[in-house]
């Protein structure tokens, strides 16, 4: 690969940086929203014992908070490409001397890694409030599930982006298909005592990234291994980011 | 050198025929418009060119490299300026220019030194720590010119250059085009619809209707080919006086339009009174009667049989909303 792809992947990151870094509005509203959960449901629900639930409701529900977290920024910067199209920047893009490809890669880590910024604020603040580590291979693993999370996120945000025109529609499909998911994905609460929604859980993969960070980080209330849960997310993270590139190249060409 | 030659190049969206067998060369240093009303192809002209649209028939060649096979080494020469803005509004001027730049694959120290450049020839040296979204209309078009030029483009490409800009900003820009076609010796291909835009700027003009060049030549040729001068004139049978001057020879062109003739003629403030004679014999009334140069107007009008006003009158009272949401960043 020539030199000047690596400087457009820079670009397209530096670029995510410096914009999400001079948002401040958008760095509170990211970090706060989920830590209003957090508080607030967390503290909320603590209080009453949920069926198949054998542990502090916080240390349960922390894990499930961080994909949340990820996943709502890392969607939102897949879909922020819309804006270029809107404001005319994605022509200047699309007209330099470099491929789709890098530009599509350089967007990709930067809106996973403004996500992941987010991710590990939560994290270490979970963690701040008495949520257990299972260990240092579990905090590793949970940091390779967060990083998946966030791809995979950023990738659906691009098959979103890349068929959509405006963004009258991104509420709806939030509304309408991202929050039921997140709801059966036994971030919340445990899906595991009703068949029909331990069915659909099967189905969503939502419930295996938030499966996967509980049991690597907690290591208790996870329904599958880890392993299991990683060979999933893995296998979700790159069927979404091939679909996402292949449909964002095919739709502006 | 031709900088840019198409070869019968076509675009068809569907059943609509934007550009239709289009053929013509810029040469280097040279600034070349396409004069047309909305929706004459310009646009899409320019997209094609500039590898955004893969023509249906026909290519062209910018700097001896194919716009279809060549991609990479055509986009390496070009430079554009788009209709609509195309910067980003959350980054400063001179992050807009070095991003640029790096996407060019310009080295540090190159980059550094055409920066100062470049914003020295748009004067925007001062605001160039400002994050664009506090830039004014005119100012983001200058930042866009400066970017345009920054990684030293064969030819630079600008789409309606002062489109929504007041009759001030629209001055300075001119004079800025200028300024780079001299001191650069950028060649420059320019789309417009403004007949003052193009009479100034351009060398060589092609007049684009219907996807379709109809005439293509220097501005003084093509003024000439209208008449030396034009006479103007309203009366109270336009058809009467009309027929009555058909027969005179010292008349080169001869046009009725809704209210008024015109008359392509030399040496026309002679034929002034003569006209009014021959009126005065077979009984019309001329109410009034003007003598001037021939603008580019006159030109449109003959070849294209309207006026370009006339045209957007009726668009803007069709669809009074502007073609695309801009977006609230003004």
């Amino acid at each position: 690969m020539k030199t000047i792809e690596f400087q457009a992947i820079y670009v397209m990151w530096l670029r995510e940086m410096k914009r999400f870094l001079r948002s401040k509005s958008r760095i509170v509203v990211t970090i706060i929203q989920p830590l209003l959960f957090l508080f607030i449901l967390g503290s909320g629900f603590s209080t009453i014992s949920m069926p198949g639930l054998d542990v502090d409701y916080m240390h349960f529900f922390a894990p499930g908070i961080v994909t949340m977290s990820i996943l709502f920024s890392s969607m939102f910067a897949g879909v922020s490409i819309l804006w270029d199209k809107q404001f005319g920047f994605l022509q200047e893009v699309l007209v330099a001397p470099v491929s789709r490809i890098s530009i599509i890669i350089g967007r990709t880590f930067g809106g996973a890694t403004t996500a992941l910024a987010q991710g590990f604020i939560i994290l270490i603040i979970a963690i701040a409030i008495g949520t257990p580590v299972s260990g240092v291979i579990g905090l590793m693993l949970t940091i390779i599930f967060m990083i998946l999370i966030a791809f995979s996120a950023v990738g659906f945000g691009l098959i979103l982006a890349s068929k959509m025109r405006d963004f009258q529609s991104f509420p709806i499909i939030m509304n309408l298909i991202v929050m039921p998911l997140l709801f059966l994905s036994s971030a919340f609460f445990p899906v595991t005592q009703n068949e029909t929604m331990k069915t659909i859980a099967f189905f969503n993969p939502i419930f295996y990234m938030v499966d996967g960070l509980r049991g690597s980080l907690v290591g208790t209330n996870n329904v599958f291994h880890p392993i299991i849960d990683l060979g999933v997310v893995l296998l979700v993270c790159i069927i979404m980011l091939f679909l996402g590139s292949y449909l964002f190249s095919k739709s502006e060409a | 050198m031709d900088i840019i030659k198409t070869t019968d190049l076509t675009k068809k969206f569907d059943k609509l025929t934007a550009v239709e067998n289009v053929n013509f060369t810029v040469k280097k240093g040279e600034i070349f418009g396409f004069l047309g009303p909305n929706g004459a192809g310009k646009t899409t002209t320019i997209k094609m060119l500039t590898t955004l649209l893969n023509p249906t028939e026909g290519t062209a060649t910018i700097a001896g490299f194919d716009i279809i096979k060549q991609r990479n080494q055509v986009r390496q020469n070009i430079g554009i300026v788009f209709q609509e803005p195309a910067l980003d509004i959350e980054l400063t001027g001179e992050e807009n220019l070095e991003y640029h730049a790096r996407m060019y694959g310009m080295g540090k120290d190159k980059r550094k030194k055409r920066i100062e450049e470049v914003l020295d020839l748009v004067d925007l040296q001062e605001k160039r720590k400002v994050l664009v979204k506090n830039y004014s209309g005119g100012m983001k078009r200058r930042l866009e010119i400066a970017r345009g030029l920054m990684h030293y483009p064969t030819v630079l490409f600008l789409d309606e250059p002062t489109l929504g800009l007041d009759a001030q900003t629209r001055r300075a820009i001119w004079e800025y085009i200028k300024k780079m076609n001299k001191e650069e010796q950028t060649t420059i291909f320019l789309t417009t619809h403004y007949m003052d835009e193009a009479d100034y700027l351009c060398d060589r003009v092609g007049i684009i209707d219907h996807g379709k060049i109809l005439v293509m030549d220097d501005i003084i040729n093509l003024k000439n080919s209208v008449g030396k001068d034009v006479i103007t004139l309203a009366c109270d049978d336009l058809n009467k006086l009309k027929n009555k001057l058909e027969e005179e020879k010292w008349i080169s062109k001869i046009k009725q339009h809704d209210d008024t003739l015109t008359l392509g003629v030399e040496k026309g403030d002679e034929k002034i009174p003569i006209t009014i004679e021959i009126a005065q014999k077979i009984n019309v009334k001329i109410k009034s009667i003007s003598v001037r140069k021939p603008t580019l107007d006159d030109v449109f009008l003959a070849y294209t049989g309207r006026t370009i006003r006339s045209d957007e009158q009726k668009i803007n009272s069709v669809n009074s909303m502007p073609p695309r949401f801009r977006g609230g960043h003004h």
